[in-house]
């Protein structure tokens, strides 16, 4: 019996040891035909890359590993030179990226926007608001008398710093319980704020997807506010530098950032989730 | 009859408290020697004693040529000389703890852990399983043994390697008649084997037992010798007034 | 389908979950149990704090585990030559320095009960040290046996550590538990409740596995 016990245990180990063996050297091998590509989780969800992906992979041969994480932590990423190209929409930060020396290009891509969500019956804010000053103001005071929530992002991404820069430009205080840091990513946070009837800043394509047309969701949240140079939200492309970062896969970054520029590329994201949003998700730069 | 293993102001304490402190304790060939007394009055640190389980604060026993006294000084036997001690005696505690494995893999360990195991330890197991009774329950596991049937297992344990010194501490305490019967006929049987008479100590708290197959018996009282003697005499003209006094089932302490 | 394309990228995800976790838990166990049992065994000054240690380290959180081996496997970081960061390997690496402190102490403990229960009955028979050490580690296999089990579970069931330096990529380091996670992330919530039924399954018949080898060692009762 122990004989058997002893066999069965060995065969396990053996096909444990196996499959991690495979698996480990078939990532290192094809180290020079993968391109590690630090994004976002919103990003990453809206399915984009999906579609986008594949006509490159096929034409160099090579995969495409996607890592979606948030902003801070994709440029994190490519500090440390984890990752080979990033794809993320956080100007400011990218800046900084690229002044610290961490970047060879950076390519400005598609943009599209933000939009302020709310609860479907909204009384603060209605359609006809001027301007996302006004809107912002009249979340804030509402907050203040407790009337209402704002939920932040609050995990340095892209969005929650597009989100805490209206208020700081407003000079909005966000002091106070009615100001919700929940940490989390755009469809939790939408999600949560859904269940409070509160308020919130989201990419538009999350936004469709989780809460649209023909979507789950549809009718808990309304978009309460769009439209305007602030809520802008442009995407760029970043080639980590491989001087610096010697690891870095540096002949397919940018053979990748040739293909985000060609007439295939363009077409693709010019056209992503047009049919089923009804509109697309996404517009490009020229 | 010669001596065996004896123990000489033999005492253990714990700081201020003493547990044990006996005179003179000889222990003979072919003797079985029941030593009675109430709980708490050191009888199993006295078996402990014996067994080298413990150090003595003060005096010594002897066993062969091998002395185990206090430390320090430190004149207690040598690694080597302490398990040949171990392995010239065996020791049956109240609650046996047998381990995993048929009976007979029980049985036949003291013989393997000596190198004495394999083929022509077969005879003996056998002999002895049969003399306790267990000849049916040879390659059952312990886990499914009765009380009884364990305790026995523990005594043919300890028979089997046939040690100069038999140290028992109440092994039929919780066994019914049936189970203390056989440990009793073969205790007595073993002490008479020619070839082998080893000297037993049997702690006990059964007067009956006592009288039943001890040639002599001790008292022991908070940790003293009281009194120690042939059996017929400590039960029938008790020279202290507590032996009288526990023989009679009126020791109140 | 939930979440996954096809019944074949399904079961590349299983398969590499019981082989991240399986050979994690076998290279844990070989460090663990001797570890283990040489400490339960031990009696040394300090040996207390040592256990202290251990026991907190059991409860090591397996985002902390992950962000560790992070640090170290990542191109900045002291092995970051060996290109482990988003590959199976890495995600092996942070389950090992998770359960191995779990093995160690299950085993420690129970090697430590052995110990008392039959190093004094096994020594009075006549043992040696090391025949006695060989006796209560043999009465210890059982409850050894469970605690490597026990690490397989953690294994498996962690989501923190694989996500970190594994990177939840498609097709190379994605396990059951990260997918769930990313279904959940998305909101679809049926579709990681079924992920999550098939691996409770998974550990169900693990388990029952485990429990028929336990009880066929045990012997005829």
């Amino acid at each position: 019996m122990t004989r058997k016990v002893g066999v069965v245990l060995a065969c396990l180990a053996v096909l444990g040891l196996l499959g991690w063996g495979g698996f480990y050297v078939h990532s290192r091998w094809d180290d020079a035909r993968t391109l590690t590509l630090a994004t976002t989780t919103s990003t990453y969800d809206s399915g984009l890359l999906d579609v986008l992906l594949p006509p490159f992979e096929a034409a160099n041969k090579c995969k495409v590993d996607v890592v979606a994480v948030g902003s801070g932590q994709a440029l994190e990423l490519g500090r440390n030179g984890d990752a080979d190209v990033l794809l993320v929409h956080s100007p400011a930060a990218e800046q900084t990226f690229m002044a610290e020396g961490h970047g060879l290009s950076r390519t400005p891509l598609m943009y599209n926007d933000f939009i302020v969500i709310g609860p479907p019956n909204d009384p603060l804010a209605p359609r006809g608001k001027l301007d996302i000053q006004s809107v912002f103001v009249a979340i804030g005071a509402a907050g203040a008398e407790g009337k209402a929530v704002f939920l932040s992002r609050g995990d340095d991404s892209g969005t929650d710093k597009k989100e805490k820069g209206l208020w700081a430009k407003f000079s909005l205080v966000t002091e106070g319980a009615w100001y919700q840091e929940v940490g989390a990513g755009m469809g939790d946070t939408l999600r949560m704020t859904a269940e409070q009837g509160g308020y919130t800043l989201a990419d538009r394509a999350t936004y469709l997807a989780r809460y649209g047309q023909g979507s789950e969701g549809q009718g808990k949240l309304a978009v309460v506010f769009e439209g305007g140079q602030d809520l802008y939200n442009p995407y760029a492309v970043i080639i980590v530098d491989p001087v610096s970062h010697p690891n870095v896969n540096g002949k397919l970054a940018e053979a990748f950032t040739a293909y985000l520029a060609s007439e295939e590329a363009r077409q693709i994201i010019s056209t992503f989730g047009a049919d089923r949003y009804g509109q697309p998700l996404f517009w490009l730069l020229p | 009859m010669s001596a065996v293993m004896t123990a000489t102001g033999l005492r253990r304490s714990y700081g201020e408290r003493t547990v044990l402190d006996v005179g003179e304790i000889a222990l003979h060939r072919g003797e079985i020697l029941a030593l009675m007394g109430p709980s708490g009055s050191g009888k199993t640190t006295l078996l402990r004693l014996l067994a080298t389980l413990e150090r003595p604060s003060a005096g010594e026993v002897r066993f062969g040529d091998a002395t185990w006294a206090a430390s320090p000084p430190a004149v207690g036997p040598s690694p080597g000389d302490l398990l040949s001690w171990r392995r010239g005696l065996a020791f049956v505690s109240q609650n046996p703890v047998l381990f995993t494995g048929s009976v007979r893999d029980n049985v036949v360990l003291g013989l393997e852990l000596r190198g004495r195991g394999g083929p022509g330890a077969e005879t003996a197991v056998t002999r002895v399983l049969d003399d306790l009774g267990l000849g049916t329950l040879a390659l059952t596991s312990c886990r499914s043994l009765s009380a009884g049937e364990a305790q026995r297992v523990a005594v043919a344990r300890a028979f089997v390697i046939r040690p100069e010194v038999l140290l028992l501490d109440e092994p039929t305490a919780n066994l019914d008649p049936a189970n203390v019967g056989i440990i009793e006929r073969a205790l007595v049987a073993a002490a008479g084997v020619s070839d082998w008479r080893p000297a037993i100590l049997l702690v006990t708290h059964n007067l009956f037992q006592a009288r039943r197959i001890a040639g002599r018996t001790g008292l022991l009282v908070a940790g003293r010798l009281v009194e120690a003697g042939p059996t017929r005499d400590v039960f029938g003209r008790p020279a202290d007034p507590r032996t009288k006094a526990f023989v009679e089932g009126e020791m109140v302490f | 389908m939930f979440g996954v394309s096809s019944w074949s990228e399904l079961g590349g995800i299983i398969l590499l979950s019981l082989a991240v976790s399986g050979t994690a838990v076998l290279l844990a166990a070989a460090a663990a149990v001797p570890l283990g049992t040489a400490l339960g065994l031990s009696r040394f000054r300090g040996r207390a704090v040592v256990l202290r240690v251990l026991y907190t380290l059991m409860g090591l959180p397996p985002t902390v585990a992950g962000l560790l081996v992070y640090i170290a496997v990542s191109k900045q970081g002291p092995l970051g030559s060996l290109n482990l960061l988003f590959t199976p390997a890495a995600m092996i690496i942070a389950q090992w320095v998770l359960v191995t402190p779990i093995i160690t102490g299950l085993v420690a403990v129970a090697v430590e009960e052995r110990d008392r229960r039959y190093r004094e009955t096994a020594v009075v028979l006549g043992a040696t040290p090391w025949q006695t050490r060989l006796l209560v580690v043999r009465e210890a296999r059982p409850a050894v046996f469970s605690a490597i089990v026990a690490g397989l579970g953690r294994a498996t069931a962690e989501v923190g550590a694989v996500m970190l330096v594994g990177g939840n990529i498609r097709g190379e380091t994605r396990v059951m538990t990260t997918a769930i996670l990313l279904e959940t992330r998305r909101g679809n919530f049926g579709d990681a409740l079924v992920l999550g039924a098939v691996l409770l399954a998974i550990g169900f018949a693990i388990n029952s596995y485990v429990h028929r080898l336990q009880v066929g060692k045990e012997g005829r009762r």
